[in-house]
């Protein structure tokens, strides 16, 4: 399929001071904001996982209290969740979607304004339920991102805090997956069909769709929690009735989800990255947004396989786990996907093709043990153990965070008009990649040896393995200031990038951001671009 | 305005509006915080924080209005607002559908499951003795609640007649009138659409002053609090946070009142008013909802 593009390009700037960005309804300038606040985000969620990998270096207590050592695990998750991997996903989404389906804008430009600057008061509000307990002498909020009662119960003032933060964020991710569903559903220039619509487009409005279904469960959830703390209702108090469990499950039925929210963005963008490099037209299109679909219903009514050890029955246990052993099926046809594209194309590795096939590699084995800790038996001894960590770390890391890094790579040069250092970029790949492998590797293996986690302290037995996991993930910590600088680097200069940096680009099902210039102007496709299709 | 003519996609310059809403909804927020943990200036800021949220909520709804009657929105912007409000109401829904899990979690596995029935919980394991039934004429451990709480037995239960039964036909009527509304404004009757709105606020109104009526009676003769073990709980929850819809609900049918009365809606551009309809007939089957599983089973 070629696509030509008509369009006419009004060309006023934007408007200056700092107004421009406090008051913006650019899809562009909010995608910008997004990006920078997930940047900001990444160094103070990455702060908090260093000082909980000093403090794991040696057994024993040494530099965190026990409180403040489950403060900073609960922010770390916290930050990196809410704060830095879905506002950069929704970041690239508000850049690039309008570009690649030939809309004006965003739907709802002033909405879309909102759901970024709800963002920095969540953020500040996080920041104050860290502090606050100091202030009034409370315990820190020491539960850990899950918020499980009767512990969140009983927490202190920082504990409602954490929830208005969640709150915050509920209702920013929520008017921006509305914001995304509607621009796509109802922005596309004529002539582009949903199966004409790159991958990553579809990643998202399954991923708005999911964040629309699954966000306010977590909000009522929270709300509960707000009631049983300060209004005397029994919700997860045994003793007037109400159960702990119905916090878990709640919790997880956002929680499941939220994998898939934070995973198939990422899959959208490798859907594009793939492609390119591999200069061939993705593997079966068609079947592999079906096998998205499937992820995310499947991903719905899973999640009670957080809590095999919470004494469910057998057969509801038996139901998710076959559930869960299910959601291989859609993931590995998607693996399969990218590794079939890759099949006999005339490949080149610049850095987001790196990514690309690290993550195909490394996320499989985020697959593999994740089949492991859903068959329920094997569970009742891996449950609450490194193994755990290993496992969704591997999952989100190279499945969520290496295929943001894949899409900046890749959309640098379109956003900034520059091209970023190949090499520099190079050298950041290799660095996080081997940092990451041995920072993680390692826990798989104390967590099958029986090393619990979210634990301040460990035994003895587990020090080669902590002390190689710490010194990796000050390394994997540091590499992330040779991103920063390669990002500043591109923004202030380099090579002048072409309208089509990448020459595999057009291949496949490509969307209209290569028709416009790079950097676009301020506005672009204010008259909607006719595709022409040719099948 | 950076589109020009009617063809094009409406994309406002920017707007001061949302950054005031984030910064409000902080406010706000913070102020409960500090007010549910007995520190006085949170009272004060939620203050502040409600006038600073009416003066925005005026002043966006404004500016659109004057974009809308300015003639800058052509059917795609229609669409988007549509769509943008079909999804919101089905957040809305998944909010609800949280409640409403909840009351069915609890009453077919908790309840049975301290009661000593159940798969593992072959006798009482927590407290021994305690018989399970709903509306709940027993709680497990009326004075061990989390941090000191003590929960009380209510008298007697909510009964599905009365007030409820009263309540339930108000809100079904109001969904008639609100259509009788629709078709007035369908055929371009104006009167008929003021009619329809003003009996549809009217009926809210009541319904809501009915809901604290019977809010008065549980807390003062039923003994039916919030501190009412789990029965009171789910109760309160379900229908405080319906009461809490209704409530917004009515206020937006008072400001759609205002505009027909100005003259604002023809018989195809008006999505304000068919927004704030879906969002009252999606209140009106909540409740239907919750007069079977709440009051009636």
């Amino acid at each position: 399929m070629s696509t030509e593009v008509a369009h006419d390009d009004h060309h006023h700037g934007p408007p200056k001071g700092i107004g421009r960005w406090l008051f913006s309804t650019n899809h562009k300038d909010i995608g910008t904001m997004y990006l920078i606040f997930a940047l900001v985000m990444l160094f103070l969620g990455g702060a908090s996982a260093m000082m909980l990998r000093a403090e794991l270096l040696y057994p024993g207590v040494q530099i965190l209290d026990p409180d403040l050592y489950n403060n900073l695990l609960t922010n770390h998750a916290l930050i990196m969740v809410f704060g830095m991997v879905m506002p950069a996903a929704a970041g690239m989404a508000n850049w690039m979607i309008p570009l690649m389906i030939g809309a004006p804008d965003m739907a709802l430009p002033r909405l879309n304004n909102l759901s970024f600057w709800l963002l920095p008061f969540a953020g500040t509000m996080l920041i104050i339920s860290m502090i606050a307990p100091y202030i009034f002498g409370d315990t820190p909020v020491n539960t850990g991102w899950t918020l499980y009662p009767p512990l969140s119960v009983q927490a202190g003032i920082g504990m409602d805090f954490t929830i208005f933060t969640v709150h915050i964020l509920g209702i920013s991710s929520i008017l921006a997956s509305i914001n995304i569903v509607t621009t796509i559903v109802n922005m596309r220039a004529p002539g582009m069909g949903y199966f004409n619509m790159p991958l990553f487009v579809w990643a998202w409005l399954l991923t708005g769709l999911l964040l629309i279904m699954v966000m306010p469960v977590l909000a009522g959830g929270v709300t509960m929690l707000l009631f049983d703390r300060h209004f005397g209702t029994a919700f997860f108090d045994a003793a007037g009735g109400g159960d702990p469990v119905l916090f878990q499950h709640l919790f997880w039925f956002f929680g499941h989800p939220e994998v898939y929210v934070l995973l198939l963005p990422s899959i959208g963008v490798l859907g594009l990255v793939v492609p390119t490099f591999s200069r061939k037209p993705l593997f079966a299109y068609k079947p592999l947004v079906y096998s998205m679909m499937l992820l995310t219903a499947l991903g719905m009514v899973v999640w009670a396989h957080h809590q095999y050890t919470v004494g469910m029955s057998e057969a509801v246990t038996t139901y998710f786990m076959i559930g869960t052993i299910l959601i291989s099926i859609p993931v590995g046809y998607m693996l399969f996907s990218f590794i079939f594209t890759m099949w006999r194309g005339s490949m080149t590795f610049e850095t987001p093709m790196l990514f690309a096939v690290a993550i195909v590699l490394m996320f499989s084995f985020a697959g593999v043990t994740g089949v492991m800790l859903a068959v329920v038996p094997a569970d009742l001894q891996y449950h609450d153990t490194y193994f755990v960590v290993a496992h969704f770390h591997y999952a989100l890391i190279p499945g969520a965070v290496f295929g943001l890094y894949a899409g900046v790579f890749y959309w640098l040069p379109k956003w900034t008009g520059h091209m970023y250092d190949e090499k520099l970029g190079k050298i950041f790949f290799w660095w996080t990649t081997i940092s990451f492998n041995l920072t993680f590797f390692p826990q798989h293996f104390s967590g099958l040896a029986g090393m619990p986690r979210r634990i301040v302290d460990y035994s003895a037995i587990f020090m080669e393995f902590n002390f190689i996991s710490s010194i990796s993930a000050f390394a994997f910590g540091a590499s992330h200031l040779l991103f920063l600088y390669i990002i500043i680097k591109t923004i202030k200069g380099g090579e002048k990038a072409g309208d089509m940096p990448w020459d595999g680009a057009q291949i496949g099902t490509p969307g209209l951001e290569w028709t416009v210039s790079s950097p676009p102007p301020f506005h672009t496709f204010e008259q909607p671009p006719a595709v022409i299709k040719q099948s | 305005m950076s589109s020009t003519g009617k063809d094009n996609y409406y994309v406002p310059e920017g707007s001061q509006w949302p950054i005031i809403a984030a910064s409000g909804v902080f406010v706000l927020l913070f102020g409960f915080v500090l007010w549910v943990n007995g520190i006085n200036v949170g009272t004060w800021m939620m203050v502040i924080a409600a006038f600073w949220m009416a003066w925005l909520f005026k002043g966006w709804f404004t500016d659109v209005i004057d974009e809308n009657l300015t003639g800058k929105y052509n059917a795609q912007v229609d669409k988007s607002f549509r769509q943008g409000m079909f999804w919101f109401i089905t957040s809305e829904v998944f909010f609800f559908a949280t409640f409403f899990g909840c009351l069915y979690y609890l009453r077919t596995i908790t309840l049975p499951y301290l009661g000593g029935e159940g798969y593992l919980a072959t006798s009482n394991i927590l407290w021994e003795g305690f018989q399970y039934s709903w509306p709940m004429a027993a709680i497990p451990d009326a004075g061990a609640g989390l941090g000191g709480k003590t929960f009380t037995v209510p008298k007697e239960a909510m009964g599905a007649g009365g007030l409820p039964l009263w309540n339930t036909i108000i809100l079904l009527t109001s969904g008639a009138t609100l259509t009788y509304a629709h078709w007035g404004l369908k055929k371009e009757n104006n009167n008929q659409l003021v009619i329809g709105l003003v009996l549809t606020v009217v009926l809210g109104a009541t319904f809501m002053v009915l809901q604290g009526v019977e809010y008065g009676h549980a807390y003062a003769e039923m003994d039916l609090t919030l501190n009412s073990g789990i029965y009171g709980s789910t109760f309160y929850m379900l229908t405080g946070f319906h009461g809490m819809h209704v409530t917004i609900g009515t206020i937006m049918l008072i400001a759609m009142t205002g505009r027909a009365m100005k003259k604002h809606f023809t018989s195809h551009n008006h999505f304000a008013f068919e927004g704030v309809a879906w969002y009252w007939h999606f209140v009106d089957v909540v409740w239907l909802g919750l007069y079977v599983f709440v009051y009636w089973l």
